[in-house]
């Protein structure tokens, strides 16, 4: 069979990096390629090069047989290779069709509106989805949004989509939707390049899976080849996955609790509502629901970003409601924030000045005004051990640092001051499974401390694995509170959808 | 074929420091074209601009005098930038800081020539400061731009100063120039050499140095680059950006301040019409082209002095127009402006088809 496209020996270097070494990679038409491998083995930067965003020092691309340059991402639109991104690049104030129009190509200054919108609504047809096009993008759901994305590439009649960790946002009912129209867009000829770490996914989507350890592409595999284990050894280069022995909770101490607790949020909309749990000592409590349904606002409000309207926060006791972050960080919570690159670090100042962030004041890191360079310093080379950052050079600011390194600098910041509460925002989001791994260790350890941990995730599996109890939110609620021993994931789905509670 | 520009993936050290001496070079033929228009012979003016800028005793005092205030306004600026906060309005808090220092000047009667000084300089960095805290106040509590405060402030300002001087300050002797009275032998700062040369200079360096130490070294330094860097990582750190922001600004303004001390003690030795002929806005220039840095806004605010002083030496003896001055100054900024765009990115010519 011919391929679409065929990247050969590709190499891409930045300053003191090799980010790609040596990858080779043929798409097919028809068919659902995915890209498996480690945080930092250079998965966003292949997807970089194929949408024209960095250019390759080394290596051929072909697409339909013939050598192309994908200087921008205007070439490779032009050759109908389109991407959903992680972040949605979306107009939130404009409606999903003039979001849609965007995309399109050609669109004369005086358009007919009809015309258009009976185009983009035969898409929509075609694929039995229903999207209202004249709904603002911001009152949508995140799943919802990414639709929007998808169908953007849809117009454009693109022949290659690359969706970059597409169900990350979604809950199980929307993942088996999204599967059943990219099934079917297979099945019209389309070739799906697909990012995922959900293993359950890419074994049940994948025509041939492709995985990537440290820039090199090691080895294309056809369905049947391959099964979980063998894809989790390859991509972490161990035949054994580790598992960590997590005691139970005795639900004895009473770490935190929350009483009736809302908030709002920026348009006056309910992000809590009445919201009521129980958080034990050494209890990890996870946290399941689809995305923007008040779980950010709950860590928020926790760790003192953010003013419930009304309710009470009791830590150990102590009324800890409305203070302010430093105070509550004192009071013992730790925050691990959603959004990292944005408000977890520094991106420009170094991994030791990252790393005392919160504690930049304490008497262990200065004398008298002045900051304790060699402290700053020796902390930074402890910390780089304990946690096994890979942090580069000494004087490397921390953006240069990949997802699971900054992930992993913000941890080691939060748990130095041996907190006895962790509310972790989808700790593991965007990581590979070494890295997701450590962070699953780190809050098992914790708990055998001592510490409490609320995992806010989207993971079931992860919440499956690690948790003591699992409540639900839906729309700021509290609408379920499951064991994770004798649940089913069709349970928790359900009670994500808002259709049941208990 | 088309041209391309894209992003270098790394600098050798010795490429960023030629850059801008290159560009000067650059600016400087391009320049030689106008003067060749204007009848001059380049290289002679070059030559003059030089000697009379540094060449003599003279030259170079009355750069350093030029230096002095530059670097004052520029420390002020990048303060501020640091934490990107744009403080557009050194000029206004020169103009207030030299008015707090002659209200001392003028109407405290202290003898002591050190506590004179002292009380003027006092006054100078808590009239800046309280000048360019306004816009802090309002940007920390209402998020009101800082831009547009301290901009407009800054004719307020320059306004209120012609007010004291036409009006109620005017020096009665005077001869109804609009100009105070001069200051007492204490309220002057030491000049040397029989120039205009004076320990303001020394100050200057002296508050570069304490800038220095205060942003690379200090706690406080290090709070003030991790809100410049990512307010939100700052705000979930918990630090209290508020009233850092107010701090900072007044810090800003209250340097800027002292320019306007230096210039009324050390050099003019009374409050007059156009204390400052644009430091403030030079300054801006400055913060940028030192990338903020203490030491840079040194180095750079001499160059400046280099520009300013040669380029009245131009004046002088070629009768070149001022604006030409003007043009040529532009050049250098201009040619500067682009190096630091090519060091961090390269054009490239992309030949052979192009599918887009």
């Amino acid at each position: 069979m011919s391929n679409l496209l065929q990247i050969k020996n590709i190499r891409k270097t930045f300053p003191g990096v090799v980010a790609l070494d040596d990858v080779s990679l043929s798409i097919a038409p028809g068919e659902i390629h995915t890209l498996l491998g480690e945080n930092g083995a250079g998965k966003s930067t292949l997807m970089n090069v194929l949408t024209g965003l960095y250019r390759p020092d080394r290596g051929d691309i072909l697409f339909d047989g013939s050598p192309v340059q994908l200087s921008s991402p205007r070439d490779s639109l032009a050759l109908g290779i389109g991407m959903v991104h992680q972040h949605f690049m979306l107009v939130p104030a404009h409606t999903v069709f003039e979001n849609i129009l965007l995309a399109l190509e050609g669109v004369p200054n005086l358009y007919s509106r009809r015309k258009y919108k009976q185009r983009v609504q035969q898409v929509l047809d075609d694929f039995a989805l229903d999207l209202d096009l004249d709904a603002p993008v911001w009152k949508l759901s995140i799943g919802a949004q990414q639709w929007i994305e998808l169908i953007k590439l849809l117009v454009r009649d693109c022949r290659l989509l690359i969706l970059d960790e597409p169900t990350a946002v979604l809950t199980p009912q929307e993942s088996a939707r999204l599967f059943q129209v990219l099934t079917k867009l297979r099945d019209q000829g389309k070739s799906i390049l697909f990012i995922s770490h959900k293993m359950r996914e890419v074994m049940e989507i994948s025509d041939r899976v492709t995985v990537l350890k440290k820039g090199c592409s090691l080895i294309t595999l056809a369905r049947g080849e391959y099964d979980e284990n063998r894809l989790a050894s390859l991509m972490i280069g161990e035949d054994q996955i580790p598992m960590w022995i997590k005691p139970a909770c005795k639900y004895e101490e009473l770490a935190l609790e929350i009483k009736n607790l809302s908030a709002r949020n920026d348009r006056g909309l309910a992000d809590l509502d009445n919201f009521t749990m129980k958080l034990y000592r050494g209890q990890i409590l996870g946290v399941a629901g689809v995305a923007g349904n008040g779980q950010k606002a709950l860590a928020e409000v926790l760790t003192g970003l953010k003013e419930a309207s009304s309710g009470r926060i009791f830590a150990e006791g102590k009324d800890i409601t409305n203070s302010t972050a430093k105070n509550s960080y004192i009071a013992g919570i730790a925050h691990i924030p959603e959004d990292r690159k944005s408000i977890g670090i520094a991106p420009d100042m170094t991994v030791g000045d990252n790393l005392i962030m919160k504690n930049f004041a304490s008497h262990a890191f200065r004398r008298w005004i002045f900051q304790d360079r060699a402290a700053i310093r020796k902390n930074a080379t402890a910390k780089i051990v304990q946690f096994s950052i890979k942090a580069g050079p000494d004087d490397n600011p921390v953006r240069y640092l990949s997802g699971g390194n900054i992930q992993k600098v913000i941890i080691a910041r939060e748990l130095s001051e041996k907190p006895s509460v962790l509310v972790a925002l989808y700790p593991t989001r965007g990581l590979d499974i070494g890295s997701a791994e450590y962070v699953h260790k780190v809050v098992i350890d914790g708990a055998n401390q001592g510490m409490s941990t609320i995992l806010i995730s989207e993971d079931l599996d992860e919440l499956l694995k690690l948790s003591d109890d699992i409540v639900v939110m839906f729309r700021g609620r509290l609408v379920g509170c499951v064991n994770p021993q004798t649940t089913t994931r069709e349970e928790i789905g359900l009670l994500m959808s808002g259709e049941v509670q208990i | 074929m088309k041209l391309v520009t894209e992003k270098r993936p790394m600098t050798s050290r010795l490429f960023r420091f030629s850059a801008p001496i290159v560009s000067i070079l650059v600016a400087l033929f391009v320049a030689g074209f106008l003067l060749l228009a204007a009848g001059v012979n380049p290289a002679q003016a070059y030559l003059e601009m030089l000697q009379e800028s540094l060449g003599s005793t003279y030259g170079l005092s009355e750069t350093l005098v030029k230096t002095t205030p530059l670097i004052f306004a520029s420390l002020g600026v990048s303060l501020a930038f640091r934490m990107q906060l744009w403080n557009i309005g050194a000029e206004g808090q020169i103009y207030m800081g030299a008015c707090g220092a002659t209200a001392v000047a003028l109407f405290s009667g202290i003898e002591s020539h050190f506590l004179m000084i002292t009380a003027m300089f006092l006054a100078a960095f808590l009239f800046g400061g309280l000048w360019a805290g306004v816009a802090g106040v309002l940007r920390a509590r209402w998020q009101v731009n800082e831009v547009i405060v301290t901009l407009l402030m800054n004719y307020i300002a320059i306004l209120g100063v012609d007010y004291l001087i036409y009006g109620p300050w005017k020096d009665p002797k005077g001869f109804n120039f609009p100009l105070t009275a001069q200051f007492s032998e204490a309220a002057r700062l030491t000049e040397f050499f029989d120039t205009r040369f004076h320990s303001g200079f020394f100050l200057a360096l002296f508050c570069a140095l304490i800038m220095y130490l205060f942003m690379e070294r200090t706690v406080w330094g290090y709070e003030i680059k991790v809100i410049g860097n990512n307010p939100k990582a700052a705000r979930y750190a918990g630090m209290r950006t508020g009233l850092a922001i107010f701090f900072v600004l007044f810090l800003s303004g209250a340097i800027a301040g002292i320019a306007g001390f230096s210039e009324v003690a050390g050099l003019q030795h009374r409050l007059q019409h156009g204390i400052s002929p644009g430091y403030g806005y030079t300054a801006i220039i400055i913060a940028w082209l030192a990338k903020r840095s203490a030491i840079g806004v040194v180095i750079v605010s001499f160059l400046m002095g280099v520009l300013l002083v040669g380029g009245d030496s131009l004046q002088l003896s070629w009768q070149l127009p001022v604006a030409f001055v003007y043009a040529f100054q532009g050049l250098i900024l201009f040619f500067l402006l682009a190096s630091d765009f090519f060091v961090h990115n390269r054009l490239k010519l992309v030949r052979g088809e192009h599918h887009a």
